[in-house]
């Protein structure tokens, strides 16, 4: 009796590259495609608490309190804003989202006391009304963006990049540009947006200098302006930020997500969060400015021991997209045929650019937005955020914080040699942090 | 990133104004470049048998003592003149024999310029405050380059700064960002050329100073450049009789030039210029990408 | 008439005085370049400069009329609404940029990228252009007198480029297009309504191939 020889696949040549060269020898055509980095990257699991012991005392829960309250853009804004949760919405566009979606955010942001923003389409009036702090993006693309909506915002975002693609603009493929997105965006129906990837009118921070201060002209210098950038030289770029005149700087790491850009962007391009903490915070240090100009961290923030953490590691909060999304409903198990129909599966999906998202989020055909709620959108998120920063109190007080700001790296240890290095924190049993030898 | 700003007098009757005029330059550039300022001047051009050579030492420095050993040692005159951190010498000697022994018998002195007019001063900090230590309204000269400094990718020190010495009585500013300045690092280091720092724009001086050591002139230089040098760039190039300007293909950093009868300006802001005397009525133009624009006596 | 001299009131004393209390005309004499001079403006006021200013002037202008008695730095005009804004001498680089409304004429020339995804606004330029003037320009018209720079309308939606003199090389799917009997007529309205003098006659129109609109692997090349 002879065995059927046994299948020896190519690590280099896996199922997955074979099955990419074939398409683009079909297509002719980069992938294009939603959410994030899908490969496996040093995240802040290998990060861990060290918790109280016979020299460091815990807190009770309830009674002795652990605040939450921020505040961001103290360094020039007159209203700089006063948030209860130290986790923000993210920008995402209406366009790639549907009105459902933006109008759950807004809720629940407003009910949790913390603010949404604004992404590549501009402002909605549904956005605007259900989300009592929102954050106006000015992009590359300029899509929308009006004095109108600049001085009835709560703040702006300069976006010279984000975490999905430092370097890349915005993108928006045609089934998705229905009648309204765009009249927002002053393009042709149906056609695919094609994206500037650097502002019209300024390049470098010397002359955002001098955009910012236009900004702050039109707005009086009420508001605070924040910058937001792709995590690839972090250190320089907070530096620059600063030197702006940024109030408050958001740094995305490569694990953020989009609903739609080229698959060789989102996993090849930009550096983990892990790191872009650390080298950010250091970077406010150096200038002796950090808690004066505000750090927001985002990047595949999943949970309260992720916000923890890059609390611990210097910063002021973090922002959530993908994992809002999530917790309105994106890849949940429910309408299985509708994901098979895309050629994916619950867990899988990743078509947000196909504006045929099963669950109504990342659509603009009112069949499929039905199945997003706001109301119920909402409550899930109202939901999330509030178990979110359970846990992170939780782990605040097992440190003997009163204050989620108070955590810092000393009550981090790794548990890999990697996550060490990158977030400058021990490794665990140890004293050593490999490459501090500057 | 950073501001730069150029001045050229046309009329010899203005030469003792210089310094003022660049001053006034400079400090309107400091939003675009708080961390650190530098100037070349050209003034008082030594005779031929003579040389000129700008030196930086950190800290106090015993200038006399520098003085009279290489006094000693060129068995010529040598004058010294200290402007804060730096001192100009000027000595009777070939500028190479200087440049040798400084190199072996004080290392830990700068070199920062060298030629027969040029003088280079460059110091970490804002630019009112370089403008008073280095007391720039006392300084005549013919015609001067200034920067001011918001470091991109480098970092914030005295070595750093701009501008960068390419060679003798040459010198290059540049506001921009280049992006294949490691490699050709690497390359100009191979062909000889001293690169001491990891700053982009010493890689510009360095480049230039390569090609002209090959024998091309200036303007097949920065033509060259055009095509060697990748990334963003305005470069304002200091030469013994004049100055060049150069801007990348796709020229989105500034750059405005305003001329009158009485001098020629450049900088990265208009405001620079309308500090000189005359700017209300001069003709201000900017200069097209990918063109080598020089003025010279 | 209210009067600001920028030798003595800040730009932002001026800037908040036409956000609260715009009068009916008002002057600015000493301009010296300055970055930001009269933006965010949302008044039928009428803003006269004397001099030369620097970045973003009238940025974000709504209803106002501004005129410039000198040159503009970069982004005049920027992201205007509505309003009118001249440039007596000549523009810097992005001039209009992302601009949705409104008139925005330059009597001299204007520098690199005018009209820089421009959204709905008018420009007349009565000199030249520069380089990659309507890059990603979406929406409105881009009249030029004079001649272009190289890659006029590169990668251009459906703004429409009216042009009299040369043309450098064109940018991504830009190409000559007809003009019709109304293109004329609305060309004819637009140089009168802005007082700049040119023979209708002698304009070509510039507009969008319409070939990068979806991808096609056939024009790879354009990307």
């Amino acid at each position: 009796m002879s065995h059927a020889k046994s299948l020896r696949p190519s690590a280099t040549f896996s199922q997955q590259v074979l099955d990419e060269i074939h398409r683009a020898a079909d297509q002719g055509i980069y992938e294009i495609r939603g959410f994030g980095a899908k490969r496996s990257l040093p995240t802040f699991d290998d990060l861990v608490f060290l918790g109280a012991s016979m020299s460091r005392y815990p807190l009770e829960g309830y009674r002795e309190k652990c605040a939450t309250d921020i505040v961001l853009g103290t360094r020039y804004a007159r209203r700089p804003i006063k948030l209860k949760i130290p986790i923000t919405i993210a920008g995402m566009s209406f366009g790639a989202l549907g009105a459902n979606a933006k109008e759950a955010l807004g809720r629940a942001a407003t009910a949790m006391g913390t603010s949404t923003t604004t992404g590549d389409g501009g402002m909605t009036e549904e956005e605007r009304q259900s989300s009592k702090t929102l954050v106006y993006q000015v992009l590359p693309s300029r899509y929308g963006l009006n004095p109108d909506d600049v001085r009835r915002a709560d703040a702006l975002e300069i976006v010279v990049g984000q975490g999905a693609k430092p370097g890349g603009g915005g993108m928006l493929l045609g089934h998705k540009i229905t009648e309204r997105v765009a009249e927002m965006r002053d393009l042709p129906r149906d056609i695919d947006q094609r994206s500037a990837c650097r502002h019209p009118d300024w390049t470098g921070p010397d002359d955002l200098a001098i955009k910012i201060q236009e900004l702050r002209e039109i707005t009086d210098w009420e508001i605070p302006i924040y910058i937001k950038i792709g995590a690839t030289r972090v250190s320089y770029d907070v530096a620059l930020a600063v030197k702006s005149g940024a109030d408050v700087i958001v740094v995305d790491g490569m694990q953020g997500g989009t609903a739609a850009t080229q698959d060789v962007f989102i996993e090849h391009v930009g550096i983990p969060t892990l790191p872009a903490v650390r080298m950010a915070v250091e970077a406010l240090q150096e200038l002796g400015m950090h808690r004066q100009v505000q750090l927001i961290v985002s990047g595949g923030i999943r949970s309260g021991a992720d916000a923890a953490k890059a609390l611990a590691l210097g910063a002021d909060a973090v922002s959530i997209g993908s994992a809002a999304m999530v917790a309105l409903g994106c890849n949940r198990n429910i309408f299985v045929e509708d994901y098979e129909a895309l050629g994916t599966a619950p867990g899988y999906c990743h078509h947000c650019h196909t504006g045929r998202c099963p669950v109504g989020i990342t659509t603009q055909d009112a069949e499929l937005e039905e199945r997003l709620q706001p109301e119920q959108g909402a409550r899930w998120l109202r939901n999330y955020l509030t178990t979110m920063v359970l846990e992170i109190q939780t782990l605040a007080r097992a440190c003997g914080k009163t204050h989620v700001l108070n955590l810092e790296p000393e009550d981090l240890t790794a548990l890999t040699i990697e996550a060490a290095a990158m977030a400058k924190v021990p490794l665990a049993g140890t004293n050593w942090i490999p490459g501090n030898n500057k | 990133m950073c501001g730069i700003v150029g001045i050229y007098l046309k009329n010899e009757d203005l030469y003792p104004e210089l310094g003022g005029f660049l001053a006034a330059m400079l400090v309107e550039m400091s939003d675009r470049g708080p961390d650190s300022a530098g100037i070349a001047v050209y003034r008082d051009p030594v005779p031929d048998s003579s040389c000129k050579l700008t030196l930086y030492a950190a800290g106090d420095y015993d200038w006399e003592k520098l003085q009279k050993e290489m006094a000693a040692y060129l068995q010529s005159d040598v004058k010294l003149d200290v402007h804060a951190s730096h001192a100009v010498v000027i000595a009777s000697a070939q500028v190479a024999s200087v440049q040798d022994w400084l190199r072996t018998q004080h290392p830990e002195l700068r070199i920062m310029s060298a030629g027969s007019a040029i003088e280079i001063y460059k110091e970490k900090g804002p630019p009112r405050e370089f403008v008073r230590q280095f007391r720039l309204h006392e300084l005549n000269g013919s015609h001067a380059l200034g920067h001011t400094r918001m470091a991109t990718e480098s970092a914030v020190t005295t070595e750093h700064s701009h501008p960068f010495s390419t060679g003798m009585d040459l010198c290059l500013v540049h506001n921009g960002s280049l992006s294949n300045h490691n490699r050709l690092r690497r390359t100009l280091r191979d062909e000889g050329v001293d690169i001491q720092t990891d700053n982009d724009s010493e890689v510009a001086a360095g480049y230039l100073m390569w090609r002209l050591r090959e024998g091309d002139s200036l303007e097949d230089a920065l033509d060259r450049a055009l095509t060697d040098l990748d990334g963003f760039y305005t470069f304002a190039i200091g030469t013994k009789d004049g100055f060049a300007v150069l801007r990348d293909p796709i020229a989105c950093k500034p750059a405005v030039m305003a001329e009158t009868d009485e001098w020629v300006a450049m900088s990265s802001e208009f405001r620079a210029i309308a500090q000189l005397p005359g700017a209300a009525n001069a003709t201000i133009w900017e200069p097209a990408p990918a063109t080598v624009y020089t003025w010279g006596h | 008439m209210a009067a600001f001299d920028l030798n003595s009131d800040s730009v932002r004393t001026l800037n908040q005085h036409l956000h609260d209390s715009p009068s009916g005309t008002l002057s600015v004499t000493n301009p010296g370049g300055r970055h930001c001079i009269a933006c965010g403006i949302d008044a039928p006021v009428e803003v006269s400069i004397d001099g030369h200013v620097g970045y973003y002037c009238a940025g974000m202008n709504k209803q106002a009329q501004v005129t410039i008695a000198g040159n503009a730095g970069p982004g005049v005009a920027e992201n205007i609404m509505s309003g009118s804004v001249r440039v007596k001498g000549n523009a810097s680089q992005s001039a209009g940029a992302s601009g949705r409304g409104g008139a925005l004429i330059i009597e001299g020339d204007a520098s690199a990228r005018c009209g820089i995804s421009m959204k709905g606004v008018d420009i007349v330029v009565a000199g030249s252009v520069g380089h990659m003037s309507a890059f990603m320009a979406q929406k409105g018209r881009l009249v030029i007198c004079g001649d272009a720079g190289d890659f006029l309308g590169d990668s251009i939606y459906e703004a429409i480029i009216y042009v009299r003199g040369n043309v450098g090389e064109l940018g991504a799917d830009c190409i000559k297009k007809e003009m019709t009997a109304d293109h004329v007529q609305g060309l004819k309205q637009l140089l009168a309504s802005t007082g700049v003098a040119a023979n209708v006659d002698e304009f070509r129109r510039y507009g969008s191939a319409r070939k990068l609109y979806n991808f096609n692997i056939d024009h790879a090349d354009d990307y």
